[in-house]
């Protein structure tokens, strides 16, 4: 039993709870989504039925999912909490052995005419697994081995299925959002400096093991490690992404070349332009404006998201908050500093702007977590 | 588990205190993008506009229209003829095997030719043009454009291309251009973007190569935006070039296809020069071959043919052909005679019909002899044995150094491809060349023109002219570049005593004036152009002392590159020279019976501008001359002028 159910009574019932729910985070995240409608368009030469259309429409579905979860209290999805983990691992299970191959990675389960991407699922279930463990655990207890050692274990067991797949990006991600929860429920900045200190053997690894059969990564993962140090060295290969990514960035000056006159863009030179790497014409055609718009309002929801798990006396909507936050935010962090050349390119799509499906719903869905709690808190 | 509410608001301001840390932590990070994109699209913008410019705006060359080249009337040697041919475009044509197909139906295409093109459609990009055939006739053209409703992705394109109307009359002057090759490019230290054009054509040989940069002009340029792939998308502006400067050579045109023609079937070489200027009025090589031919790509047949002909079509004989002078020699042994003061006009030498020194004993070609000859009556007939003598007096060098007065052993600086230095032995020559000590029988051989003398055509009309203005002409191709006249470099007077000049020009006119000159039967017949000139027969084996004793044996019956040389030099008029001709048979035989002929017609001819009049021939003469003109096939080009100039 915690906190949250002595002050169940306060919790607002029926409709009343429109009211109750976080407003301007739902405006920040539309505003989000509608730049990245613009800029599919602009991506796709003034075209909406190409990117522009089934984005809004995924979006609308993901809005209408967002508010259903908002309006389920959030006790409901505590005590579900478990079972979701459980079902997402199955379902990468389910992918690692039956999946669908596409780009040289198995990612995709079709059941019937829904693709599943139960990597883009975890990164929440996973969220919501740890806010619960920690729900339960005693606060005194969270930073003895043994209870460290559980996290560590649910986190790892779904990172090394996504990598298996392979997709280092969303392994990295959800690697990143589990520490995240296990710093806020407050494990000790000990294991934190172990972890760090691990992790900088295991890249030395990795190099010193390059070129031999025990290598770790992908030969093409590699590559983009290399291209990342140096993107000059193979400007038309490895390093032509980056590179073109980097001009389009870089030659939007302070207001951009206008909406829909990007050359990089227009003329192709951008490659994945609707996907990974939409941040690159946004800021090429908006320029530093348009682009460092972008950052306050991606920074605005990450601001209501704290300020909502500050405001929040439960444990575990405190850890669901924080944890959908880090993992927004972890998105964003990568995927700007992969297009800005302070990162290597591995692949992670810029949040509510990238052009697919399963990340904007389970993004939106994940929002609608936040929301149940902000909504349910104890007052 | 039960806690406490202690517990429970202990651990919630725990988490709140981890959050407060990782939202500054997230915040400042987002501080860190922010500057580093400032850094990116506002420091370094200039940087990456540029580079974004130079992904998408491409440079295009606009290849300049090439000079024409022109003779001294203004006549079009080389020009640039429009080339129709037809373009496929893949993404247009579709089911490109069906198109092209349904153009050979229309159009002559082998089958050979499809397959090319389509092994190069799949080559390069969808959008790449490829050409299927080239050259077409204005009626294919025409038909494709008729039809191009059912031949999508076909455009039929007209682009220039050299061309020589004039073809074989001006192969070794003009010579021809063809594509860049590497070693083209090796060979130019800083160059032109334009060379880089895929099929650019510059000049191989000849005038085309020598004033190449003249003639290739200075290239437009186009800017045009194009996308990852290449495809152009649009063109952002346009820099016309400038077309090369047209190219007035000294040739006249009528006078140079005269040569040509009346060459016929003989390995031989004319060059007409003007006496007062050095223009190259003809300078023809015969037999020619058609430099359009090499411009269209020449085949491997009619490669091979031109090669394996023992007339050495594709050699410029006029300029590149070093051939013993023989007797046309001896007024430079003469003059280095009369210099040296050992002799004067009337020393008189008496001809045996041999000449000996120590054991060796040299032939007259007369084997009678001449009796007594002295300088005017020696040149007239030609003895041989009066220059042995005075050469013998004199010794080489100082031979030698009238022959360079003269022009001999001295590369002409021309236009022109392969232009020999000749060569005017003299002691120190042959030491460093063969290492050998200069004897006296050398002495003997270079006094008539044999041994070690070699001179070209051009060599020894610049002599006759040198001989008879009394100055140092040099010889001069171009008369034009582009509006600007070329002045006529001045001539200074030859270092030899223009009394000695005198007497050898007398000998000259003799040899075609007299009735004992070895020329009397190409004598002119008009006062007013009365010509001076000299034989010169060449021999090209050693006859041997037993042949000798046995009777030489006779031109007619040797294999035909065992024959002799026939040469004549000449000029007119006589007493005040404007042209001076002179003229190689290669194995033709007898100077005064083959070689005469030829530069008396071409004399006339550059005198008068035009078809010799007859009354200039002796009368006896006039009916087999007026029946030779009759069969000369010569080229109309009288009409011919400027007026297919570029397109």
């Amino acid at each position: 039993m915690s906190f949250l159910e002595y002050r169940i009574k306060t919790a607002p019932t029926g409709l009343r709870k429109v009211f109750y729910i976080n407003w301007p985070l739902v405006l920040l995240l539309s505003a989000v989504a509608s730049v990245g409608f613009l800029m599919l368009y602009s991506v796709a030469g003034g075209n909406m039925e190409t990117w522009a259309e089934p984005q809004m429409k995924r979006f609308g579905v993901g809005m209408v999912l967002m508010f259903i979860v908002a309006f389920t209290p959030i006790w409901f999805w505590r005590n579900m909490s478990v079972l979701a983990y459980l079902v997402s691992v199955a379902l990468l299970l389910v992918v690692e052995f039956f999946g669908r191959v596409g780009m040289g990675a198995q990612r995709w389960i079709e059941l019937g005419p829904i693709v599943l991407q139960p990597s883009e699922m975890m990164k929440f279930t996973l969220v919501m697994m740890l806010a619960a463990y920690y729900d339960w655990l005693d606060p005194k207890k969270v930073s003895r081995p043994l209870w460290v050692l559980v996290p560590v274990i649910l986190i790892v067991l779904p990172t090394v299925l996504v990598l298996m797949q392979p997709n280092l990006g969303t392994s990295v991600m959800l690697l990143a959002a589990g520490a995240a929860v296990m710093f806020c429920a407050g494990v000790s900045w000990w294991y934190f400096g172990g972890v760090a200190a691990l992790v900088g053997g295991a890249i030395y690894g990795v190099f010193a093991f390059r070129g031999t059969p025990w290598q770790f990564l992908h030969d093409y993962q590699y590559r983009r490690i290399d291209t990342f140090l140096d993107p000059t060295a193979d400007p038309l290969g490895a390093g032509y992404n980056i590179i073109q990514a980097q001009i389009a960035l870089g030659s939007g000056g302070w207001a951009g070349k206008g909406f829909m006159q990007g050359t990089q863009s227009r003329l192709n030179f951008l490659p994945e332009k609707h996907t990974d790497f939409i941040f690159t014409t946004l800021a090429e055609e908006f320029g530093y404006i348009g682009a460092f718009s972008l950052l306050l309002l991606y920074a605005g929801i990450i601001g209501f998201c704290v300020i909502s798990a500050l405001q929040n006396r439960d444990r575990y909507s405190q850890l669901l908050i924080l944890g959908v936050a880090a993992n927004l935010f972890f998105y964003i962090a990568v995927n700007l500093s992969m297009v800005m050349g302070m990162a290597p390119v591995v692949g992670v799509p810029l949040p509510l702007l990238s052009y697919g499906g399963s990340a904007m719903l389970v993004l939106l869905v994940g929002f609608g977590l936040v929301q149940s709690a902000h909504v349910h808190r104890p007052r | 588990m039960r806690r406490t509410p202690k517990d429970t608001e202990d651990s919630a301001r725990k988490v709140r205190r981890r959050a407060v840390l990782m939202g500054g932590a997230m915040g400042a990070f987002v501080a860190v993008l922010g500057a580093r994109m400032r850094y990116l699209s506002v420091e370094q913008a200039d940087e990456f506009r540029l580079l974004a410019e130079e992904n998408r705006v491409n440079i295009r060359l606009i290849p300049p229209a090439r000079g024409l080249i022109l003779d001294r009337n203004g006549k079009l040697i080389a020009g640039n003829e429009q080339n129709y041919r037809v373009v496929i475009t893949r993404e247009d044509a579709g089911d490109v095997p069906q198109v092209l197909n349904r153009l050979a139906s229309i159009v002559p295409l082998t089958p050979e030719d499809i397959e090319k093109t389509l092994k190069e459609v799949e080559r390069r990009s969808p959008f790449v043009p490829i050409t299927v055939a080239d050259r077409l006739s204005w009626t294919d053209f025409s038909k494709i454009a008729l039809n191009a409703p059912s031949l999508p992705g076909v455009t039929p394109e007209v682009g220039l291309s050299r061309s020589y109307p004039l073809d074989t009359d001006f192969a070794h002057v003009v010579g021809y251009v063809g594509p860049v090759s590497e070693k083209d490019l090796a060979e130019i230290e800083s160059p032109d973007p334009l060379l880089q054009i895929p099929k650019f054509q510059i000049g191989k040989i000849g005038v085309e190569r020598w004033i190449e940069d003249n003639l290739r002009g200075r290239a437009g340029q186009k800017r045009i935006e194009v996308n990852h792939v290449g495809r152009v998308m649009r063109e952002l502006e346009r820099i016309e070039g400038s077309p090369g400067d047209d190219i007035r050579l000294t040739i006249d045109a009528e006078a140079q296809n005269f040569a040509q023609v009346r060459m016929g079937e003989e390995s031989a070489a004319m060059v007409a020069m003007d006496v007062e200027t050095g223009d190259i009025l003809a300078c023809a090589s015969a037999p020619s071959f058609d430099p359009n031919l090499f411009v269209r790509g020449i085949s491997q047949k009619d490669y091979s043919t031109l090669m394996e002909n023992d007339h050495r079509p594709l050699s410029n004989k006029a300029v590149a052909g070093a051939y013993p002078p023989g007797s046309t020699f001896k007024m430079v042994t003469a003059l280095a005679a009369l210099e040296s003061g050992l002799i004067n006009a009337q020393t008189g030498v008496y001809c045996p019909g041999h000449y000996e020194v120590g054991t060796r004993r040299f032939h007259c070609w007369k084997r009678g002899g001449h009796g007594t000859v002295s300088l005017h009556s020696a040149l007239a007939e030609s003895c041989d044995v009066y220059f042995y003598d005075i050469a013998q007096k004199i010794g080489i060098d100082r031979i030698a150094e009238v022959g360079r007065k003269l022009g001999l052993g001295q590369r002409m600086d021309l236009p022109m491809s392969a232009i020999t230095e000749g060569v005017m032995p003299d002691k120190a020559w042959l030491a460093q060349r063969y290492g050998q000590d200069w004897r006296i029988g050398d002495t003997i051989n270079a006094s008539i023109g044999q041994g070690y003398v070699l001179a070209s055509p051009l060599q020894l009309a610049v002599m006759t002219a040198r001989i008879a203005s009394g100055r140092a002409i040099a010889p001069r191709l171009v008369k034009a570049i582009g509006s600007e006249e070329l002045p006529v470099p001045d001539a200074p007077q030859l270092e030899i005593t223009p009394e000695y000049l005198a007497a050898v020009r007398q000998g000259m006119f003799e040899v075609m004036n007299s009735p004992r000159g070895t020329a009397k039967a190409s004598k002119v017949a008009d006062e007013t152009m009365l010509m001076a000139g000299k034989t010169g027969t060449a021999q090209v084996r050693i006859i041997s002392a037993a042949e000798r004793a046995s009777g030489v044996i006779d031109n007619k019956n040797l294999a035909w590159r065992l024959r002799d040389h026939a040469l004549f030099v000449c000029y007119a008029p006589y007493d005040r020279p404007k042209v001076a001709v002179s003229v190689v048979v290669e194995h033709g035989g007898g100077g005064s019976a083959v070689a005469a002929p030829l530069a008396r017609d071409l004399l006339l001819f550059c005198l008068t501008g035009g078809i010799p009049p007859l009354s200039a021939y002796p009368a006896s003469q006039r009916g087999t001359i007026e029946t030779r003109f009759k069969e000369m096939k010569l080229r109309d080009i009288s009409g011919a002028g400027t007026a297919k100039s570029r397109a």
